[in-house]
């Protein structure tokens, strides 16, 4: 069958877009609160008053003119990426891993010119890829040295977790890994691989490339769901503690695991997508209407995290 | 989180209120439903006659009051005489006068009536009963006899007056009635047997329609009253009821014609039937009825097709809502396709779609190129505005040199937008690939080409600008589909590894 049939999605509590946009973004996400997650800088300084990992901060521009300094900020780092403070869906980031003698290499091994990281900044500040094309800010942030844990399970990129957290619980969660397919980025429509990671255990428990099950990485060809998260209450506790920070109760984490320093908070999204059903294979409702059904609550983050692992794991 | 039930009662009242707004205009303003309706109208033309007596002349002619017809358009011509029309309570009439008429005058009166498909003849009031008739000796018995006869056969007025027909025009009548009609017209001793028991009745006169003829003469009836109506006798020729092509041109029950100061005075009647827009015809009636305050018609015609352009807007933009919404197509830019439909609709849309990616596939050409040179997003997109202008200027040369008058029409599309779509556009190529860029295009064009086909509808865009309430209904459908929390269509094929197992 071509379509799927809405009371079968409905029966597995598979959240749509328009329900997620009116019965949890429009109802618990308070705009005001938006510039916390939609602001690049805001988040990371917020995340930094409240003790949250965050990958370090080499500098920001935000005039034409600072883009001159750029040069001075970066040369003696062995790699920086420079994104937007205000862009969405991955958009203008770009990854220097490689600087030597004041020349760029990008993770492909292409070099970047200086001109071409002028111009790339240019664009960042005049609001090229933030919403609505208003000006931006450029912030330069160290190089994550991202965990050999995920070596094998990753073509060029940084594999980052996803876990959304409703009113403070975590509830789903996903492993999204680069492939070449996706051009080392981890948006999963453009061909990166989404795994549903158990909440309980932080173990894989179902892959997906462009919304098809998959067994093996297509580049590497490892075992998908045979990878375990570590630090998985660490990450667990890191991302619900976002709540408290940004007061958003429908939140999307996206975090990175650093060699050194554990997991660290890249950003925030007040407006999740939805593929993480597919990559769990199992639809979001039934842990949303579970949280909903709990009412207020004054749980603390541990007791939250608990809780969560409890009820929410693919197994209970 | 608060109650649901007052917003449902918004959208209800707007749903209603719109609907009930366009079916008032269409039966009350007689709006065709449907664009293209003709309507039937007839000319006609009254022709008073007289021969003057060199002495001041004043002729009263009684102008037709139907109920089955509206009139739509009257004038009155006579050189050399004044004239006024009055309307009092019995009924209308135009009056022209002058000082002195000499020989053979000829005044002439044109109307143009449509049907209004009101055949009944209502009373506003209740009519005064008749003074009863004062029968002469020799009459009287036979004539008290006579009724009395018919008035034990019948129960209401209108029972009695049948009866009375019937009697009148009987193959045999009775010697009674034989006497009476012997100094008697049919319909005066009709009328005259109704008042002797107070029942009201008159005898009005009427023109029978037909079209292209000449020379015509009204024709009497006579009007009986029965219970808060008015029906038709013709105690001639014993027929009741009204006649389809009937025109009741004098229904005051007193002359049609008088001619103070002339005499030989006639009047003759010619008609005419023609056919004419039904909307046309609506909006002349509305404006004769001063029943225009508030409309768009009272617009200079400038702005009215002003209007009717911007108000297949809310078309396009449910259209919109309904894809995003119910279907989940993909646009790039929310409202994008909506103006490219509007100018779709001046260039007709294959022409619309080729000049469309003529456009952007040369402006993505030289965008390629301004990338290369490190400019600001600002100056650069002016520079594709400018660039863009310059296109449509040597596609509009080109098309005119190869003689193709619709490569003019090129001219139509909104320029800023199409350099924001060509700067968007090219910014996905290089971020996503050219893959993404036919397809979020793709998605932009197919929306753009489906809310022009809603729009260039004929029948849509008579009925926005026709029936104003049916924007209520698109605002209340807005509203609604803004509340929908169900699956939308393409996310039935993308969640659909998500039904299979289980």
């Amino acid at each position: 069958m071509f379509l799927a049939s809405p009371s079968v999605l409905k029966r597995n509590g598979v959240l749509g877009m328009n329900k997620r946009n009116i019965d949890y973004i429009g109802r618990y996400n308070p705009r005001k609160y938006y510039k916390r997650v939609d602001d690049k800088l805001t988040t990371k300084q917020l995340a930094l008053a409240n003790n949250i990992a965050v990958p370090d901060l080499i500098g920001t521009v935000s005039e034409q003119h600072g883009i001159a300094d750029i040069p001075a900020m970066v040369n003696d780092t062995d790699g920086f990426v420079i994104k937007p403070s205000k862009g969405s869906g991955g958009k203008g980031i770009l990854v220097v891993t490689k600087v030597e003698h004041g020349r760029y290499y990008k993770p492909n091994g292409q070099e970047v010119t200086p001109s071409e990281v002028y111009r790339h900044v240019s664009n960042v500040l005049s609001g090229l890829f933030s919403l609505g094309g208003k000006p931006d800010v450029a912030i330069v942030e160290g190089l994550i040295q991202f965990d050999p844990v995920f070596d094998g399970y990753s073509y060029e990129g940084v594999p980052d977790i996803r876990l959304i957290i409703f009113k403070g619980f975590p509830i789903m969660g996903m492993l999204r890994l680069s492939t070449a397919a996706s051009d080392g980025k981890a948006n999963l429509h453009q061909g990166a691989v989404g795994v549903g990671i158990d909440i309980a255990t932080g173990k894989g428990l179902h892959a997906v490339q462009f919304d098809q099950p998959v067994d093996y990485h297509p580049d590497t060809q490892k075992k998908l769901i045979s990878i375990a998260v570590p630090q998985w209450d660490t990450l667990l506790h890191t991302a619900s503690m976002a709540y408290e920070m940004s007061e958003l109760g429908y939140l999307g984490t996206d975090m990175v695991l650093d060699k050194n320093k554990g997991p660290l908070l890249l950003e925030l999204n007040a407006r999740p997508g939805l593929a993480i059903q597919i990559a769990n294979g199992r639809g979001i409702l039934p842990n949303l209407r579970h949280v909903e059904n709990m009412g207020n609550h004054n749980m603390t983050v541990e007791e939250r995290v608990a809780y969560a692992k409890i009820h929410f794991s693919a197994n209970s | 989180m608060h109650s649901k039930k007052p917003f449902y009662i918004l959208v209800a009242l707007l749903f209603i209120s719109g609907i009930a707004a366009s079916v008032y205009r269409g039966i009350e303003h007689s709006v065709p439903f449907l664009p293209g309706k003709q309507v039937q109208s007839w000319a006609v033309d009254a022709k008073v006659s007289f021969q003057g007596t060199g002495e001041p002349a004043e002729v009263s002619f009684s102008l037709p009051e139907d109920p089955a017809y509206e009139i739509l358009v009257e004038n009155a011509t006579s050189p050399g005489y004044g004239l006024t029309i009055t309307d009092n309570a019995i009924d209308r009439r135009a009056i022209w006068s002058i000082r002195r008429a000499v020989g053979i005058q000829d005044l002439y009166y044109k109307v143009t009536l449509i049907p209004t498909g009101q055949d009944k003849l209502i009373a506003d009031k209740t009519p005064d009963t008749p003074a009863v008739y004062k029968w002469p000796a020799t009459e009287q018995a036979a004539a008290e006899q006579a009724i009395e006869e018919v008035w034990s056969k019948s129960a209401t007025n209108l029972s009695f007056a049948q009866q009375l027909n019937k009697d009148l025009n009987a193959n045999e009548r009775s010697q009674n009635i034989e006497l009476l009609l012997t100094s008697n017209s049919p319909n005066k001793l009709f009328i005259r047997m109704l008042h002797s028991k107070g029942i009201p009745a008159k005898e009005v006169s009427g023109l029978y329609l037909e079209d292209q003829r000449r020379r015509q003469q009204l024709s009497n009836f006579v009007e009986v009253y029965n219970d808060g109506q008015w029906h038709l006798f013709n105690a001639e020729d014993g027929s009741q009821g009204r006649p389809d092509n009937l025109l009741l041109w004098d229904r005051s029950g007193t002359s049609v014609l008088d001619v103070i100061g002339g005499v030989n005075s006639q009047v003759n009647f010619s008609m005419l039937q023609d056919t004419r827009s039904a909307l046309a015809t609506a909006i002349d009636v509305m404006k004769n009825d001063n029943a225009l305050d508030f409309s768009l018609y009272q617009l200079p015609l400038e702005e009215q097709s002003l209007f009717k352009g911007i108000l297949l807007i809310p078309i396009g933009v449910l259209m919109v809502v309904f894809l995003r919404v119910l279907i989940g197509i993909k646009t790039s830019g929310t409202f994008m396709p909506v103006l490219i439909a509007l100018a779709f609709i001046q260039t007709t849309l294959i022409t619309g779609l080729v000049g469309f990616l003529l456009i952007v596939s040369f402006g993505l050409m030289i965008r390629s190129y301004l990338s290369e040179l490190n400019l600001l997003l600002i100056s650069r997109i002016s520079a594709v505005i400018i660039v863009v202008i310059g296109i449509i200027g040597l596609f509009t040369l080109l098309s005119y040199k190869f003689g193709l008058s619709e490569g003019l029409t090129i001219t139509f599309f909104p320029m800023i937008i199409l350099a924001w779509t060509i700067e968007r556009m090219s910014i996905l190529w290089e971020e996503e690939g050219p893959k993404e860029v036919v397809v979020q295009g793709g998605g932009s064009l197919f929306v753009a080409t489906l809310a022009y086909l809603a729009m260039s509808a004929t029948w849509v865009q008579h009925w926005v600008f026709n029936f104003l309430g049916i924007h209520l209904v698109i605002l209340a459908l807005v509203l609604l589909m803004g509340q929908y929390t169900g699956y939308r269509l393409l996310e039935l094929k993308r969640f659909r590894p998500l039904a299979g197992e289980k």
